[in-house]
């Protein structure tokens, strides 16, 4: 009949969503750590793919770079990650992510 | 030491239907929370079934910060050829009072749930963590460890309404870890319009509302659904994916959202809107099959903690409530009796799950989650093959009616085998019945 449209994944500056967040980072304990960074290195990273909040990117020497400022708290990073190596806890109480609406 | 009753970790929904049918019920109660205030960290999409709450708040109405009752469900189809099949049903019954279903926005639900619960007498604590449970020399708990300085507070009992990541559970290993298998990210935008804007896109006055849910190709072949909740001043518009299928692609979770606002069936209806938030949290949908262990020595777990979620029909905070009044009035009854709160005891929550809609509902959806999960193609072929058969249909191109529902039949066949066909329907009828 017809062919399927093409999705062209759209380009998204998730930091731009993210601005209209309010949140109160909790400066110097990051609340989400990478235990071991060489393991990163030969791995698919679906960290980098699955966080709503773009916390996680690749770098250029193929390991992982987690900036958790932006985080949602939604706990994906440490579900999706296969080798364990998300040292995961909720911020100190009151800090990270206040939602307004929710 | 100060000691409680009952410790009640989390200020959801399960959680405050837990504190404030204990406080009602004469115990002494300590809620701790670790937003700022209640709702602060919670997302729903949200819908709220006015019956659990009726049953713990009956007059509800007259104080909740209600968006607006439902008036009108829809059911959407969307392929990638842009073209959306869906189903509506408008019944006046919905609009007359009392209403069943309403839209909220949790942040401000959450708070006033809270100050019913502070009001009722519980001793209500936000802005603390709580790190882990404290156990006795059996194994029992007997309290928890918070983040602040002397932090260990005592409780006969501690009520886990912790939500999704059940963190507490797994960490005093009375829970295995939740799994990605079990688990969907929802993202959410909450967009603002003018009230009258939204009344005239959406065809309601009043306090009527409209939400529509959403299926097919806006989620690639995942197992996922997608949703748009008519607010009063707002719209709230989200998309939702099993963990397992989305650490297997590329797309972005914001990505999958915005191709659900670009869809054309989705576009005008948000066109112009103001963003004001984005947000996101986990849904636990491995239903029946994925429930842990609900109660032990000194402990019960409630809610999205427990996995109390039916996604088939995307209910989550009823059956949150309902467990967390059901775990309260099992710690009243056995106080009453002067019975202990140990593992024997507290099997009564269970068997009071087990009577009511929430176990019935989990149970009678157990297969479908493998079921969605074993045949993806389901989510993605048929969308399209109705999205295509319906424009083939519809459109008025001099070709005879005949040919077109051989091309349809044709088209169908040639995605599915027969036998394929006929082995989806009959694992549906299995699944749903
Ligand atoms: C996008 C989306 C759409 C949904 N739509 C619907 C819908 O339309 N209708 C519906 O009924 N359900 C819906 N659900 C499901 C519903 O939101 C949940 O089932 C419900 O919120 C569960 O309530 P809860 O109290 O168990 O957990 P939560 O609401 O998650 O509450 C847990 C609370 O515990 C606190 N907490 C966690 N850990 C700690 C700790 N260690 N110390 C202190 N505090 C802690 C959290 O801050 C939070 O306040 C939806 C969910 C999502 C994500
Ligand atoms: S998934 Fe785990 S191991 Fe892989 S890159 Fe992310 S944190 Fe590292
Ligand atoms: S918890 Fe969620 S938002 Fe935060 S870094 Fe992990 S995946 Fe990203």
């Amino acid at each position: 009949m017809n062919a399927p449209v093409e999705f062209i994944p759209p380009r998204i500056n998730v930091e731009e969503k993210l601005f209209q967040d309010r949140y109160r980072v909790d400066v110097g304990r990051p609340h989400i750590q990478v235990r071991d960074p060489q393991a990163c290195k030969h791995c698919a990273k679906p960290c980098a793919v699955c966080c709503p909040a773009g916390c996680w990117s690749v770098t250029e020497q193929g390991g992982i770079d987690l900036v958790v400022d932006g985080c949602l708290e939604c706990g994906t990073c440490r579900l999706v990650c296969d080798h364990d190596n998300v040292d995961w806890n909720y911020p100190r109480g009151g800090f990270g992510i206040l939602f307004k609406f929710g | 030491m100060e000691k409680f009753d009952v410790i009640v970790v989390g200020a959801g929904p399960s959680g405050n239907a837990a504190a404030y049918t204990l406080a009602k019920g004469g115990l002494k109660v300590l809620q701790l929370e670790r937003g700022e205030s209640p709702g602060t960290k919670n997302v729903q999409g949200a819908i709220l079934y006015a019956d659990a709450l009726e049953r713990i708040i009956p007059d509800f109405r007259d104080s909740a910060p209600l968006e607006r009752h439902v008036a009108e469900q829809r059911m959407w189809l969307l392929d990638e050829n842009q073209s959306c099949t869906g189903a509506t049903y408008r019944d006046a019954r919905f609009s007359q009072e009392p209403y069943n279903r309403y839209t909220i926005l949790r942040a401000r639900f959450d708070r006033w749930f809270s100050e019913k619960v502070k009001a009722a007498g519980a001793l209500v604590i936000c802005e603390t963590t709580v790190k882990e449970l404290l156990r006795g020399d059996q194994g029992e708990v007997i309290g928890v460890r918070t983040e602040r300085a002397e932090g260990d507070i005592l409780a006969d009992c501690v009520i886990l309404a912790d939500g999704a990541n059940a963190l507490l559970g797994e960490r005093a290993r009375l829970r295995p870890k939740v799994r990605a298998d079990d688990m969907a990210l929802a993202v959410k935008e909450v967009l603002f319009l003018p009230k009258e804007t939204i009344e005239a896109r959406f065809n309601i006055a009043g306090t009527q509302g409209v939400v529509i849910e959403i299926a097919g190709n806006i989620t690639h072949g995942m197992v996922g659904t997608g949703f748009l909740y008519t607010n009063k001043d707002s719209v709230s518009v989200g998309i939702g994916c099993m963990l397992s299928d989305m650490k297997k692609q590329s797309l972005t979770p914001y990505q999958l959202l915005e191709g659900l606002k670009q869809h054309p069936s989705v576009k005008p209806l948000i066109e112009g809107a103001e963003m004001k938030e984005y947000s996101a949290h986990l849904i636990p949908e491995g239903g029946y099959k994925a429930l842990p262990q609900l109660y032990g020595d000194g402990w019960m777990v409630v809610g999205d903690s427990a996995g109390f979620v039916n996604a088939v029909h995307r209910e989550g905070s009823n059956l949150a409530m309902t467990s967390g009044r059901f775990a309260a009035e099992t710690l009243i009854e056995l106080q009453q009796a002067g019975k202990p709160f140990t593992s024997g005891n507290l099997a009564a929550y269970k068997a009071r799950l087990d009577g009511s809609f929430v176990m019935a509902d989990l149970k009678k959806y157990e297969e479908v989650p493998a079921l969605l999960h074993d045949n993806p193609h389901i989510l993605g072929t048929y969308p399209r093959v109705l999205g295509d058969a319906a424009r083939a249909i519809l459109t008025v191109d001099g070709q005879p009616k005949r040919d077109k529902q051989k091309q349809v039949l044709a088209e169908l066949k040639g995605k599915r085998s027969l036998l394929g066909l006929l082995g989806d329907a009959y694992k549906f009828w299995r699944a749903f019945r």
